[in-house]
């Protein structure tokens, strides 16, 4: 199951071209990208690893690719995202944040219920990814 | 469509193709596109000086131009390397041409951006194992698409001090000028025999460096016009015996140690703004708005080079 989150996430994958353009409407903006893995991919898995630190201060979205290039190669099979954040006050958020790149093989989510006090039933999502312990998830 | 007409044109300088061998090629229409000769004007008339520097910028645009429409017509090969080697003593204008150099390179389409990233060892090195590496790739980074400008890069090596990190950042920097070619442009700046001895050790940056440029210091007419010009620039005037009296002043501090070209002038000229202004306030009264902008040659003389007491120094 394709995992849909973020901007973009129902496009067909960016390429890296249009992965500069973005990042470059970011950089356009003076909001600091950064770049983000993970192989949990729960939507409410809102911590992912930092892929570095923030990056401050560039013109150009050739450093940010190099860095996007760096992380597919160590983790070609995880989840990999650029934000872009918007330090404005009164904003102070993340502004743009699209997946760069995904797993070949996305097993996705099954529903589990719980059944609680006076048959009340409760929904949860269930990753199939996180059965197997952290690092070994997409292999 | 023919296939020339989807090659990737530079920006600024829209070209025409030709579809053969014999087709000509309109240099004059290239360079006016470029928009070079305009920048290339600016810089003779905003710098004062530096024929040398000038001629070989020239030369250097000159270069870059030619290599682009060979580029058109499928002639070129690769990128020429355009890393620079700056040096000279302070205050001859290293800065601000590396500055102007940024803009010709991004009017011929060499770099993406054009901005310029001054750094110096504090930048790029670190302060204990493992923190060189990321600071260094974060000032590249920072510089993609631009020029990074090194100031006294000779600091960057230390051959005293084996366990130096120094060494890490010029050879970090020598693989990113290798690589990173499409991306970057590197400056080096510094004095010049510090800078020759610095490329003796490292040769691999002399071999990776294209042009050496050398500033001369400026003559003592040289100065003078530079400080009109910034008296100008600020709405000051010079009256005639405040004129005459900083031309002598300027052949005093010209003797002096630690005289650093124009950048001196601009502290003179700091300086006397500062006398000018307290001698107004000690007179009071009503002031016309020339006398606002005047420069008496009494805020010159006071400077300490008149009295003649550091000269010993």
């Amino acid at each position: 199951m394709r995992i849909t989150q973020g901007t973009f996430s129902y496009l067909p994958d960016l390429s890296d071209d249009q992965i500069k353009a973005q990042v470059q409407y970011c950089l356009d903006n003076d909001w600091p990208v950064s770049v983000e893995y993970t192989d949990d991919p729960h939507p409410r898995n809102v911590y992912w690893e930092m892929w570095g630190k923030p990056m401050f201060d560039l013109k150009d979205p050739e450093g940010v690719m190099q860095e996007i290039n760096e992380c597919r190669q160590t983790f070609p099979n995880h989840y990999i995202r650029v934000n872009g954040y918007d330090r404005r006050l009164g904003r102070q958020t993340t502004a743009l944040s699209f997946i760069v790149n995904r797993p070949q093989e996305e097993p996705g989510f099954r529903v589990d219920r719980v059944e609680m006090n006076d048959r009340v039933v409760k929904y949860t999502l269930h990753s199939y990814a996180t059965d197997k312990p952290k690092g070994q998830r997409y292999e | 469509m023919t296939d020339e007409q989807t090659t990737p044109q530079a920006e600024g300088a829209n070209i025409q193709t030709p579809a053969e061998d014999t087709a000509l090629v309109d240099i004059d229409t290239a360079y006016r596109e470029a928009n070079v000769q305009q920048l290339l004007d600016e810089l003779d008339r905003e710098l004062i000086g530096l024929k040398p520097v000038k001629s070989r910028i020239r030369e250097i645009a000159s270069l870059l131009l030619i290599e682009l429409l060979r580029e058109k017509v499928s002639l070129s090969t690769e990128r020429p390397t355009l890393h620079m080697s700056f040096t000279g003593r302070p205050g001859t204008g290293k800065t601000t041409v590396a500055l102007r150099m940024a803009k010709i390179l991004h009017h011929l389409g060499f770099v993406r951006k054009g901005h310029l990233v001054v750094a110096t060892r504090d930048d790029l090195v670190g302060q204990y194992v493992g923190h060189t590496a990321p600071k260094t790739k974060e000032m590249l980074k920072r510089a993609m698409g631009g020029v990074l400008f090194i100031d006294e890069a000779y600091y960057l090596y230390r051959p005293e001090n084996e366990r130096d990190y120094g060494q890490e950042a010029i050879e970090m920097l020598l693989q990113a000028m290798e690589n990173h070619r499409d991306n970057l442009v590197v400056i080096l700046a510094g004095y010049k025999d510090r800078m020759d001895t610095f490329f003796q050790s490292n040769p691999g940056f002399h071999s990776r460096i294209a042009h050496h440029i050398d500033f001369p210091d400026y003559s003592l007419d040289e100065l003078m016009e530079i400080a009109e010009l910034m008296v100008r620039q600020q709405m000051y005037v010079f009256d005639d015996p405040s004129r005459q009296a900083f031309c002598e002043y300027l052949e005093l501090r010209m003797q002096r140690p630690h005289f650093s070209n124009a950048r001196s002038v601009r502290n003179a000229i700091d300086r006397i703004k500062m006398r000018q202004a307290s001698r107004l306030v000690q007179q009071g009264g009503l002031i016309a708005k020339e006398e606002l902008a005047r420069i008496d040659v009494s805020d010159i003389r006071q400077s300490r080079v008149f009295q003649g007491e550091l000269n010993g120094q």
